[in-house]
């Protein structure tokens, strides 16, 4: 049914054609059509020439609506010799007209020339049209082991609405495996290519349809939606995430499924399933992954080099035709790669479509996330697209981040070019967050501090609660009175040292001045301790307190005669010995004591 | 390491921190990093595979969870599934404990308010290791409640990394079980609270306690059950001390009535083994002790794995020295016998049993045998460095010591008597050290070896040494999620039932809540009939695809063919038309040349072995050659007629067969 519409169209126009629309003359078209993947692209040449008095700067291109439905690129260049299909740096500027007195059914574009052409004069130039889902399979639908055929149809003559003096067409395929292809006169076929022509002196909208049927084995991949988003990080990084939803778009599988073919025949089976898909990343790309919904997919690899990474991933399952799948890649970007200054503004700079290799994409959306706080947004892109604005709340996000939206149908790898997008940003915005961050934990501390402290309880009246403070007093003053034993304590660390001094140098008089200044300080601290003894004598913890405190008299006491001894004995110079059998005396009591004195002020702490 | 202590102390000491401000620091920072340990060996599994949902049912917990995140609460509450047990269908909001997802969302709500934009899978996937470290945190304070802090500390490390705990909470568990322990725990540490502190707010804070534990987990009638029986022990304590009216002679009485008891089990056991009504240690053993002997009379509960009676080595996996900690820390329990203890003594002893009637409940005394382990533990160890540091002591004041004080001169004239008492204390904490060293070594290899598989991902060593991903499951959830219409209807054992809703999004005929044995029932017979047979059952449901678990190619054994023997006693529990002898050769169970002819014809013998027969599994085999069960199958010329095979993973794990329309009518 499909063919015989085309057919159909093609001869309502060559019925319907009506004479040259202006004096242009088409001396020469040179048209090859590449069949080779399920993107369709044909590069031809045109030299036109100009046949009338009038200077003329613009040349119209003519397409079936049919053909116009699928068209996803369209590029004019300047000639050159050797370009097959790569897009050149100079490109003239193309769009849709509708020009009057036209045959329906034939979408026309016209080519801005750099210069106009004057009467006589001609020039060369290259178009490249890229179509997709131009190829149909046929049959529609195929067993898992059979191969794929599909057919393509086009003109054998170049659909003009000038007069064409010289043409032909060469179409190349995958390999020479054709089913049948249409013959006109002087068609030729060497090995994987179909020649017509070459044809002279047709006019005006002259076609002649020709339909090619052959195999074709490469997968056909379309991502029916890819969603990029690009997250730029002023803090080095660009997150780069891509979800595809992806399907076999050739012939549907029918029957039956089966491991066991693929796995002993594997090249020869299943020949149109795709199996893997190859992305070329940037450079520098790192953190690369691979996941769906449920889950990472563990079949992936990775190679890297100077110029570029490559990430061929395979899909969880081999997918057959009208398989589907749906799967999120990501991958980190270094900031210095792609992000650029001029002006006072930034502007990121990066690839538009899918670093995947000949995929089709039916909507593509672009999300780029700038930083928030970014303004005064706007876009540079190559060609036309939908394009609007949303906001985005990710980590630490107060008011969101500002996010340009990007919309454009029908894509294929010829739209993997680059595009900037320009904005204004506060680098001191960078630091908000972070400091967001430290002063939360910064507060946090700070509420656990005034809880520790505050005074939480209800009711200020309550036997606990009063309990509980005089418990809390009643520690503090236990607290004070093991504070003033521990210097006492001190002291008799100092005066034993006094003495020591006096046993190696015999200065009593030293020894005396120390013995003073220490019994100032004990009466000090004797006085301290009264007021807070009587204010432990009701608590339950005043025996241990008063027991301490009468072993540390009692110790001091002692240590007091024992000084006394030792500084008589030295003033009286008798003999070492003597003082040492005079000391030991009071010494095994000291030790003792000091020792009880120690357990208590370890029990009391405990309190 | 020796001198470790004295820097650390000297180091403490240079802050001018009081003896109790160093010992809070310690613990403080002892109990975050225990809190810490607890959350990160839980997350072998995030490192090993990656952060997801493990197991089965996880999965519906996850499913309900996002429902919840996306259409809120009521929704949630009201929610009727028409996915699951088609074609009755669930009520999903009413037959769930709200617990989990409800805690899951509010940890979400949070952080999201906190503007972490985070996954609620994430928070799935790490809400139980977050909740075992809160539980190690309440565990402290429950042995601080029972004992003191050090048996609180101890408590909480050794539940920190307890296998029987980390088993039902690693990174991806997401399971009722997961925030259950820690709701029973706090529960039961906020009730000892309440008993000890008489105070009306913490009997309070265990009724919310008790509150969300019923909302989380079926558990709770454990809760209410041994609530009541501790106060019924309790006041029979109580009534036993008032009537004796003096502490020796309750002592005394106690010791007589225990022992008398365990003299007289002891005897009963002994008499009953010599006579023979008691054979010892067999199957009606426990049957005779088992309260859940009913069920396995029920084969759909006695199928699951988790539900059989745990073995000896079980426990040892589980538990490690703890088994032997145990006994040891209940002497100490009723050494220091105080309401607390008896409460802890009486859940311990509780769960214990409980544990041994089903693998499963391994879990709830868990925390019980951790609590009393820590006291055998803390107070061993006081003990022995209470000698050790009284002598010290007496080593440093020096020999005039002993005509001092008396406290300390009875002290010296113990160290006469043992001489070799310090020794003996050293020899012992370092024992005490070693057990403790090999216990943790234990747990974590325990954690990295048997716990943290996802059971969804299946890793296996290589020929080389390289690890072997088997990711079929969701190859196949994911196909059919992709490729078979939106109200395809699935058909597999119920095991698989919570995945293919979950992951693979599509409509199942039964699942893991196992709510209606007729119509599992009904499945299991339409797998074990034959072909023509099955059909009817499988139009009757409404079936688009079935789908069929199968190790034979990978010698993975928890396959569909392993698990059919109870797919035919269940079915045969319902249809007597099913009978189990049929599907056996002299009672043995086998799928070579010598099976069963019925065997050998039923539809999940033709569906896990269809086209089987042509492949090569292993050199030098003959094709066919099934490696889970290590034979060459019986009927290698498999023919289907009314279903075709739609989908085999790449490792044939998962089959996927669609139910072909009935011939006399045409496809549209």
């Amino acid at each position: 049914m499909g063919i015989s519409r085309f057919v159909l169209l093609v001869f309502t126009i060559s019925m319907l054609a009506s004479p040259a629309l202006s004096d242009l003359v088409l001396s020469k078209v040179d048209r090859r059509i590449y069949l080779t993947s399920h993107i369709v692209r044909i590069s031809s040449t045109l030299e036109v020439e100009n046949a009338g008095p009038e200077t003329v700067s613009k040349v119209l291109l003519a397409f079936p609506d049919l053909q116009a439905q699928n068209l996803a690129y369209l590029m004019a260049s300047p000639h050159e010799a050797k370009a097959k299909f790569k897009i050149s740096v100079v490109s003239f500027p193309i769009d849709v007209v509708k020009p009057e007195d036209m045959p329906p059914g034939v979408t026309f574009y016209s080519v801005s020339l750099p210069q106009g052409l004057t009467m006589g004069a001609s020039f060369t130039f290259d178009v490249l049209v890229v179509f997709t889902h131009a190829l149909r399979p046929m049959p529609e639908q195929i067993g898992q082991a059979d191969i794929q055929l599909v057919l393509y149809q086009d003109s054998a003559y170049y659909l003009s609405p000038y007069v064409v003096k010289v043409q032909s067409l060469s179409l190349k395929l995958p390999d020479s495996r054709i089913e049948s292809y249409t013959t006109l006169e002087s068609t030729k076929v060497q090995g994987s290519e179909i020649k017509y022509g070459p044809y002279e002196n047709l006019p005006a909208f002259s076609s002649s349809p020709i339909t090619v049927h052959f195999e074709n084995n490469l997968p056909i991949a379309i991502a029916q939606e890819l969603v990029r988003e690009i997250e730029i990080s002023h803090w080095g990084n660009v997150l780069v995430t891509e979800h595809y939803k992806l399907i076999h778009g050739g012939a549907q599988s029918k029957g039956e499924f089966s491991r066991l073919e693929p796995q002993a025949r594997e090249n020869v089976q299943g020949p149109s399933a795709v199996r893997y898909l190859v992305a070329h990343l940037p450079p520098r790309a790192h953190s690369v992954y691979y996941r769906d919904a449920i889950g990472n997919i563990s079949t992936s690899h990775l190679r890297g080099d100077s110029k570029k990474t490559e990430l061929l991933i395979e899909p969880r399952y081999p997918m057959f035709g009208g398989w589907r799948t749906a799967f999120t890649i990501g991958y980190g970007l270094p900031l210095q790669d792609c992000l650029y200054e001029s002006e006072g503004r930034r502007f990121l700079n990066t690839t538009f479509s899918s670093p995947m290799i000949e995929l089709v994409i039916d909507t593509l959306i672009v999300k780029v996330v700038l930083p928030e706080g970014s303004s005064d947004i706007s876009v540079a892109a190559p060609f036309f697209m939908k394009q609007w604005q949303e906001t985005k709340i990710s980590h630490l996000d107060i008011v969101g981040r500002p996010v340009v939206v990007l919309e454009k149908t029908n894509l294929v790898p010829e739209h993997n070019q680059y595009f900037q997008v320009y904005y204004k940003f506060n680098r001191l915005s960078m630091l908000r967050e972070p400091l967001m961050l430290i002063s939360g934990i910064f507060f946090f501390f700070v509420a656990c501090i005034v809880y520790m402290h505050a005074d939480t309880s209800i009711s200020k009246f309550s036997a606990s609660y009063l309990a509980k403070q005089q418990w809390e007093e009643v520690r503090v003053a236990i607290q004070q009175v093991h504070n003033i034993i521990c210097r006492c304590l001190a002291t008799h660390d100092k005066l034993e040292a006094s003495l020591r001094d006096l046993s190696r140098t015999g200065e009593v008089q030293a020894c005396k001045a120390a013995r003073k200044s220490t019994d100032g300080l004990l009466k000090e601290l004797s006085k301290e301790l009264k007021p807070l003894m009587t204010f432990l004598q009701s608590s339950p913890s005043a025996v241990q307190v008063e027991e301490l405190v009468a072993k540390e008299r009692e110790l001091l006491e002692k240590f007091m005669a024992k000084h006394s001894t030792a500084v008589e004995a030295y003033e009286k110079k008798s003999g070492a010995r003597d003082i040492e059998n005079r000391i030991a005396l009071h010494q095994q009591k000291i030790t003792a004591l000091r020792q009880e004195v120690d357990d208590l002020l370890e029990f009391i702490d405990e309190i | 390491m020796a001198t470790m202590p004295a820097s650390a102390s000297d180091l403490l000491k240079s802050f001018k921190l009081k003896t109790k401000q160093q010992e809070l620091l310690i613990r403080v920072s002892i109990l975050c990093l225990v809190y810490i340990l607890a959350f990160i060996t839980r997350l072998f599994s995030v490192l090993r595979y990656e952060s997801m949902i493990h197991e089965f049912d996880p999965y519906f917990n996850y499913r309900t969870t996002l429902y919840l995140t996306e259409n809120g609460f009521y929704d949630f509450w009201n929610w009727f599934d028409y996915e699951s047990w088609y074609p009755l269908g669930r009520i999903v909001g009413g037959t769930l404990y709200p617990g989990l997802m409800v805690t899951a969302v509010l940890i979400y709500r949070i952080l999201r308010f906190l503007r972490f934009a985070v996954h609620i899978r994430e928070v799935c996937v790490l809400t139980a290791p977050f909740f075992a470290s809160n539980t190690t945190l309440v565990a402290y304070f429950f042995g601080k409640e029972i004992w003191d802090s050090g048996a609180g500390l101890v408590a909480a490390i050794l539940i920190a990394i307890c296998p029987g705990y980390i088993s039902r909470s690693v990174a991806g568990s997401y399971d009722n079980e997961g925030v259950a322990i820690f709701a029973l725990l706090f529960t039961f540490y906020v009730f000892v609270k309440a008993v000890n502190t008489g105070s009306l707010a913490w009997s309070l804070v265990s009724a919310f306690g008790y509150f969300y534990m019923v909302s989380a987990w079926g558990g709770y009638v454990f809760i209410i059950n041994l609530i009541p029986l501790y106060v019924l022990v309790f006041y029979f304590l109580d009534w036993v001390k008032h009537m004796l009216s003096d502490t020796k002679l309750f002592q005394a009485f106690l010791r007589i009535t225990v022992t008398c008891a365990v003299a007289v089990g002891g005897i009963a056991l002994g008499l009953g083994m010599v006579s023979g009504y008691i054979s010892p240690w067999t199957g009606r053993f426990y049957s005779l002790l088992d309260p859940t002997y009913a069920k396995d009379h029920i084969p759909i509960i006695a199928s699951v794995s988790e539900h059989q009676p745990t073995a000896w080595s079980s426990f040892m996996f589980d538990f490690h020295i703890l088994l032997f900690l145990f006994p040891a820390g209940l002497y100490f329990c009723f050494k220091r016998l105080s309401d607390a203890t008896i409460f802890i003594v009486m859940y311990g002893l509780t769960s214990m049993y409980f544990a041994g009637v089903m693998v499963r409940l391994i879990l709830v005394a868990t925390p019980a045998v951790c609590l009393i382990s820590a006291i055998a533990v803390s107070a061993t160890v006081k003990n022995l460095t209470v000698l050790l540091r009284s002598k010290n002591k007496v080593v440093q004041t020096g020999s005039t010591k002993r005509s001092g004080g008396s406290q300390s001169s009875s002290k010296a004239l113990l160290d006469q008597s043992q001489p070799f008492q310090k020794n003996g204390a050293i020899a012992l904490l370092f024992g005490a050290f070693y057990l403790l060293s090999r216990y943790a070594t234990h747990c974590t290899w325990v954690t990295s070896e048997a716990y943290s598989s996802p059971s969804i991902v299946l890793a296996a060593r290589g020929a080389h040494g390289n690890r072997v991903i088997f990711d079929d499951y969701r190859e196949a959830y994911f196909w059919l999620r992709q490729n078979t219409p939106q109200d395809a209807k699935v058909m597999s054992w119920w095991d698989y039932g919570y995945q293919i809703t979950a992951m693979g999004n599509r409509t199942v005929i039964v699942d893991n809540n196992t709510w209606n044995n007729t119509h599992i029932a009904t499945v299991g017979r339409a797998m074990s009939s034959y072909e023509d047979e099955a059909i009817e059952i499988i139009r009757s449901l409404d079936v688009d695809y079935v789908l069929v678990v199968f190790g034979g190619v990978t010698g993975y054994s928890s396959d569909d063919i392993n698990k059919f023997l109870w797919m035919v006693r269940i079915g045969g529990g319902v249809f007597p038309v099913i009978k189990e002898p049929d599907y056996l050769v002299n009672g043995e169970y086998r799928v070579d040349k010598g099976a069963a002819p019925k065997m050998l014809n039923c539809l999940m013998y033709k569906l896990c072995y269809y086209r089987f027969g042509e492949m090569m599994t292993e050199y030098g085999k003959p094709p066919g050659y099934d490696r889970a069960r290590g034979v060459e199958i019986g009927n290698k010329d498999v023919k289907l007629e009314h279903l075709e095979e739609a989908f085999t993973t790449s490792n044939w794990i998962v089959r996927i067969y669609r139910v072909k329309p009935p011939n006399n009518r045409c496809e549209i």
